[in-house]
């Protein structure tokens, strides 16, 4: 017996990559139904705290008029620590502080909720407080809905798009995962910290609505991952990321690794003072490619987290573009395919062509090899503090002695952080290739 | 300017939790009593697992992130079950 669908498009979970494919496919004039599991669409949801949104460009014109954004960041910095030293690479542009503007930070639950208005607005339905428990297949294994916790709660569509997040149970449910490895994963913590917008302004040196993005290498007790410092208009978010094999198989717990990131000389002057107001703690699927699910299947596509398309490749660090974008390829597919009157996996190949044909993918292809590098022992452990104590050396005027060669110190520091020739030179071309 | 030290059950009471009666995580504690690792417990953002004195392991899910790090990190099949809470419940970040 077949049942015949509801909606064209069930879209399940309403974080970045569920409202754009909802607003994609209910624009196209489907019939979408966009489920959350929350009361609200981004009330699951926290990351480090900046979003790229320039592929909005594409759906909402000028969204920064009407974008819930906390700071345009206009200061980029890269921090390396180690326990008592800190070395800085920081870039401004005057430029991302006005339109089209470039990053942005932004809390999540006001901008989820704020990006589901609009495929609210397109015509899709949201449904809150619902939560999807698995897939309902036909005979031959195509996907043709899900069921949900409410009382007769199944609901058919030609289309089940899975934008559940990071721990995509229905993705896995559909086989797309061949595996999970808890190596992929890192664990996001954070602290929003409260304190007065001018001492903000005062401490990162920015005005009116600018703000600071700080990603940092080390400090972290030695777990594999890294640090964060983000200025919203009147709290800090700073926090960490910890590989979760790591965290596990040592002593300190998240909350203790935050602790000693924000006591840190370099950090601490700036998070002083500043009022807890929301912990939160949320995973990463860190490992790019090598992770990657199958994103379509018979009646179904993956985006976002569920498809593990967030890119943690070091210095550049983005998921909420990415799962927008995503989303957005996804409901044009979805589009594509009922129009077509084929929702298989070919009627639906529109999805995978389209992530291979952008950034989504390419991104991905062009960077595989920095996830891996940048959390490695060597990059993670042994760099920070060779790097750290050249630049020691190279700024200590210790007369009466003269200046060591650059040379010199580099290669001393080199041997002294027990670093292989071979391996420095090694990552430098996997580096190069990676970010070349 | 010594810095304000906080419980961690401050710390907790500073997200929102939407408690529903019944646990979304579920652990089979035969599993984990011969467990010596126990991963869960220095892993857990929102330190819900806590060991005995007996050399058991006692769990809480009321606030809970609904992050996934226990049944990520853990080493033990069958251990914990973990699934969303009831729709509507568990934790709900703030909005401004």
């Amino acid at each position: 017996m077949t049942t015949s669908p509801d909606v064209d498009v069930i879209v399940v979970g309403g974080g970045p990559a569920g409202a754009c494919a909802a607003l994609v496919a209910a624009r196209a004039g489907l019939s979408v139904v966009l489920l959350e599991r929350g009361p609200f669409p981004g009330s699951k949801n926290m990351y480090g705290g900046v979003v790229y949104p320039r592929i909005l460009d594409q759906l909402i014109p000028e969204w920064w008029l009407e974008a819930p954004v906390q700071r345009w960041v206009t200061r980029r910095s890269t921090m390396l620590l180690t326990d008592t030293q800190a070395l800085t690479v920081d870039f401004r542009s005057d430029a991302w502080g006005a339109p089209p503007y470039n990053g942005a930070t932004a809390y999540r639950p006001d901008w989820d909720h704020w990006l589901a208005g609009h495929a609210e607005a397109a015509g899709a339905q949201l449904i809150t407080d619902t939560t999807v428990v698995g897939l309902i297949r036909n005979p031959s294994g195509a996907v043709v809905g899900v069921r949900t916790d409410r009382p007769d709660g199944d609901l058919r569509a030609r289309v089940v798009i899975a934008c559940d997040g990071v721990n995509s149970f229905l993705a896995k449910e559909a086989g797309l995962y061949e595996h999970t490895d808890a190596a992929h994963y890192t664990l996001g913590v954070k602290e929003t910290l409260a304190l007065p917008k001018e001492t903000i302004d005062e401490r990162f040196g920015v005005r009116d609505r600018h703000g600071v993005d700080i990603e940092i290498l080390g400090g972290t007790k030695g777990v594999n991952g890294g640090g964060f410092l983000y200025t919203n208009l009147d709290t800090l978010a700073v926090g960490v990321v910890l590989k979760l094999p790591k965290l596990a198989a040592q002593q300190h717990r998240p909350e203790a690794i935050i602790a000693n990131l924000k006591q840190h000389p370099a950090i601490a002057p700036l998070v002083q003072g500043g009022e807890l107001k929301e912990y939160s703690a949320h995973l990463i699927p860190e490992a790019g490619l090598k992770m990657m699910p199958k994103m379509t299947t018979d009646g179904m596509l993956v985006a976002g987290d569920a498809a593990a398309l967030c890119l943690a490749a070091g210095i550049w660090l983005e998921g909420v573009n990415f799962a927008m974008a995503s989303g957005m390829y996804a409901g044009e597919a979805a589009v594509e395919a009922a129009k077509a009157n084929d929702t298989t996996a070919t009627g639906l190949a529109g999805y995978q062509r389209r992530l291979s044909d952008t950034f989504v993918l390419k991104d991905h292809r062009k960077l595989h090899r920095a996830p891996e590098l940048v959390l490695s022992d060597r990059v993670q452990h042994l760099y920070p503090s060779m790097v750290a104590n050249v630049a020691e050396r190279m700024f200590r005027i210790d007369n009466p002695n003269p200046k060591p060669g650059l040379r010199r110190i580099f290669d001393q520091e080199r041997k002294r952080a027990g670093v292989r020739r071979r391996d420095l030179l090694r990552d430098g071309w996997t580096g190069f290739r990676s970010f070349g | 300017m010594t810095e304000k030290v906080i419980s961690f059950q401050e710390r907790m009471d500073t997200a929102e939790f939407r408690v529903h009666h019944q646990a979304h995580i579920v652990v089979d504690g035969t599993v984990c009593t011969d467990c010596s690792t126990r991963e869960c417990v220095v892993a857990c953002p929102a330190n819900l697992f806590i060991p005995t004195s007996d050399g058991g392991l006692v769990f809480n899910y009321e606030q809970c992130f609904e992050c996934g790090t226990c049944y990520m990190v853990c080493n033990r099949e069958g251990a914990i079950s973990w699934t969303y809470p009831e729709g509507g419940h568990g934790v709900v970040y703030r909005r401004t």
